[in-house]
């Protein structure tokens, strides 16, 4: 079958196959639907990033001067709920999942490709819920929603950001349901479970703790909302109701949530660590099932929130002990990133880059971790600073990395064109290092006992150096993020015309030209190869300009 | 369903026009849209599971107040109710057994059954709702008061605080059910009409059956609702 031709000669792609705001908003190709979602999702990041540089200016100088105390609260909450529920959640499935998974797999789209289009439409509903909030002037409740703080206390819109959680959760389940459903129905002839790339292994993972894990926060945070409009009193302490079970509720999907903000992004490192060391994975199905592992046990691990909240001691040891299970498939996953790049024929172009990057900052992030699992650690540390290096070690140095690696890996498969690998490298070095400058000194102000949600420490000015640190790294960090948005924007238009194949990769979306036609592939693809099969391919990864 | 340009585009000539075009084989597309709605469930069983979850801890807690507050609830109207879902659900299995055997008309006239069953539920369901705000055993409200005792404890008076807990659980595990119902007598309007238009057959009842899957889930919640809130602790 000849490729179609456009009549300006162009071949045609799913880009210019159409035109007009209408081709757009009522698509069901899964790759369009996935740069709509590049487009909420970048605008909601940039959001959330604008609070946090605004948390990191009032932090500069110990006297809370820059902002009103409700005001600082409001920032903090909204860059929590913006970047958790807006960015983190949704970037790497929506965007990059929503783009490789069917062609990956050889098929044509995802399996229910409506409503596919249906969960963008939800999201980007839960996103002006969202700006409605902040608006109205926004929410102080921290991004967990506490009762009885959220339902009793508070005079700020709980109830819409509520109503825009809730909402943006359903677009989040959809898109699980849709990627479990194309994973077991729309592989192609030969494409078995074990030859599947670990990309998407990482993004059944992730779609099976959406499944389960969004509903239970989705009914918390439906009663919250209840307990504020009509005075139900499930979590009212003056009726005798249970903070904690709002508590249990909420974690016991709000932890889960985190390894769907990670497991995706060690998916992408995985087909990043392979490329650029020629190398096929170090075992494959110690690195698949790890995921899921993480998937299980991330399950069970939800009350190590809640140590100081009041739960049992006995709770409390079990949950500690749980936690620490999490590090073993997790450790699998480092020491075989790093197993796989032993004598491979390795290229720092950018994508490796962000891939160094998350092995080293996931580590570190992952070991604090333990740290925290510890009970008397956590109780030392609970609710400071170090909890928050912690996270953000895992959620911006892990997550944010892989994002960013991929969004380079594949660019020229999703564009057509080449980003300009010297900007490139130069921005995943930005990010690199603004990224540690900003959270690093943040362990050892945790350690220090400098208090998370705090906007005034002149108490104790000798936390200033330390967080002046911090406030300059995140203004690198900004820089680092601003540069890959001008330039991807730039090569759209002048950058090079990306060859189907730039990394000399493996992978069905290799096959098929760059960018893909709208149908992916012209005949059914035939799997006859395992996954990572750079045996095979002997050419080594061109050397970039 | 007939939206999908790929079909003609690709110049792919289907027999069944159900075919999308991303799917191979209707065989393919009929097993995705199963598991899709299967999983569909499970969440709804998680979205459910946070108030049953909710529901033991306090029962536990509180039993002899929401046992008191239990009784309260008319058991008559509840009674009809189970009856008349599960009668629903019957006639559901009737229209899909109707399309199995391609009979056209029967599968409209059960749609409707159902509808008018779903109808009936919710109807009663307000009627009860009624008494409850009549009697002001409404939580939140200022003048909430519960008459009575504990069961077996004369000397126990109830515990208002405990039973607006209950009330609390009582009005939000319905009123999400209602809401499922609602839902659901929407979905069957819709599978009515496309039923009434004879696009269901026995070569192709995809949404039918997955519909049908939908109503019976809603049923079976009830039939977990209907003993947790209105049998706590009855006896004649």
């Amino acid at each position: 079958m000849a490729t179609a031709v456009l009549e300006t000669g162009e071949r045609e792609t799913y880009l210019n196959r159409e035109y007009g705001i209408k081709s757009w908003l009522l698509t069901v190709d899964h790759k369009r639907i996935a740069l709509l979602y590049l487009m909420g999702i970048t605008f909601f990041f940039f959001i959330g990033g604008f609070f946090a540089l605004l948390i990191r200016l009032e932090l500069l100088t110990p006297a809370g001067d820059l902002v009103q105390a409700d005001t600082y609260n409001k920032l903090f909450t909204m860059h929590g709920q913006i970047m958790v529920f807006f960015f983190l959640i949704p970037a790497v499935p929506a965007v990059l999942g929503n783009f490789l998974i069917p062609i990956m797999i050889g098929a044509k789209d995802l399996a229910f490709p409506r409503i596919n289009l249906l969960s963008w439409y939800i999201y980007m509903i839960g996103g002006v819920l969202m700006l409605i909030t902040i608006l109205n002037g926004g929410v102080d409740t921290g991004w967990t929603f506490y009762t009885p703080l959220s339902t009793e206390f508070l005079k700020t819109n709980v109830v819409t950001a509520a109503l825009a959680v809730f909402v943006s959760g359903f677009s989040s389940i959809l898109t699980g349901l849709n990627f479990i459903v194309t994973t077991h129905r729309m592989r192609a002839p030969g494409m078995t479970w074990n030859r599947l790339p670990l990309f998407v292994w990482a993004h059944y993972a992730t779609s099976i703790i959406q499944v389960l894990g969004t509903p239970v926060v989705a009914i918390a945070i439906v009663l919250v909302a209840l307990e504020r409009t009509l005075h139900l009193g499930i979590f009212n302490p003056a009726l005798g109701g249970d903070p904690l079970l709002f508590q249990h509720l909420f974690w016991f999907y709000s932890h889960p949530a985190v390894y769907i903000m990670i497991l995706p992004g060690m998916g992408i490192i995985s087909e990043i660590v392979c490329c650029f060391s020629r190398k096929r994975i170090f075992g494959y199905k110690a690195m698949a099932m790890a995921l899921l592992g993480i998937a299980v046990v991330g399950f069970l691990v939800w009350a190590h929130h809640m140590f100081v909240a009041g739960i049992s001691l006995y709770a409390a040891l079990i949950f500690s002990l749980l936690s620490y299970f999490v590090a073993v498939p997790s450790a699998i996953k480092v020491f075989n990133w790093t197993s796989t790049m032993y004598k491979g024929s390795i290229t720092y172009q950018t994508p490796m880059l962000y891939a160094f990057g998350f092995i080293g900052l996931f580590t570190m992030g992952g070991l604090t971790g333990l740290f925290l699992a510890s009970l008397g650690i956590d109780v030392h540390v609970t609710d400071t600073y170090f909890v928050i290096a912690h996270f953000h070690y895992i959620m911006v140095g892990g997550m944010v990395m892989a994002y960013l690696g991929g969004m380079h890996f594949w660019w020229p498969k999703i564009s057509g064109r080449m980003y300009p690998e010297g900007w490139g490298r130069l921005a995943a070095l930005l990010v690199f290092v603004g990224f540690n400058l900003t959270f690093f000194p943040q362990f050892v102000l945790g350690y220090m006992g400098m208090p998370r949600r705090y906007w005034d420490y002149s108490h104790s000015p000798e936390f200033q150096i330390l967080n002046v640190l911090s406030t300059a790294g995140a203004t690198i960090l900004a820089v680092g993020y601003l540069l890959p948005m001008i330039y991807f924007l730039w090569s759209m238009r002048y950058g090079k015309p990306a060859p189907d194949n730039p990394w000399n990769a493996a992978g069905l979306e290799w096959t098929i030209p760059s960018p893909p036609t709208t149908y992916n592939f012209e005949e059914q693809p035939v799997v006859t190869w395992e996954a990572y099969n750079y045996d095979e391919i002997k050419e080594e990864v061109p050397v970039a300009n | 369903m007939q939206t999908s340009p790929a079909a003609t585009v690709q110049g792919e000539a289907h027999e069944n026009p159900a075919l999308l075009h991303h799917f191979a084989t209707a065989q393919q597309q009929k097993d995705a849209a199963s598991l899709g709605m299967w999983l569909f469930l499970v969440t709804e069983v998680m979205f459910f599971g946070g108030m049953f979850c909710a529901y033991l801890v306090y029962r536990y807690w509180y039993f002899g107040d929401f046992a008191a507050a239990s009784s309260s609830i008319d058991l008559t109207l509840g009674t009809v109710n189970t009856a008349v879902l599960i009668c629903s659900s019957l006639t559901v299995a009737m229209a899909i057994r109707c399309a199995q055997v391609g009979k056209q008309k029967a599968i409209v006239v059960y749609l409707v059954l159902t509808i008018i069953l779903g109808l009936a539920f919710l109807g009663i369901k307000g009627i009860e709702y009624k008494q409850k705000f009549d009697e002001n055993h409404v939580p939140g409200w200022a003048n909430f008061h519960l008459e009575g005792h504990i069961p077996r404890h004369a000397d126990i008076p109830v515990n208002q605080q405990h039973a607006q807990i209950y009330f609390s659980l009582y009005f939000a595990m319905t009123g999400m059910h209602a809401l499922h119902m609602i839902i659901g007598v929407g979905l069957f309007s819709y599978l009515t009409y496309k039923a009434w238009k004879g696009r269901y057959a026995p070569e192709y009842y995809t949404p039918l059956e997955n519909g049908g899957l939908y109503w019976h889930f809603v049923d079976i919640v009830w039939i977990y609702l209907f003993p947790l809130l209105y049998l706590i602790d009855r006896h004649p």
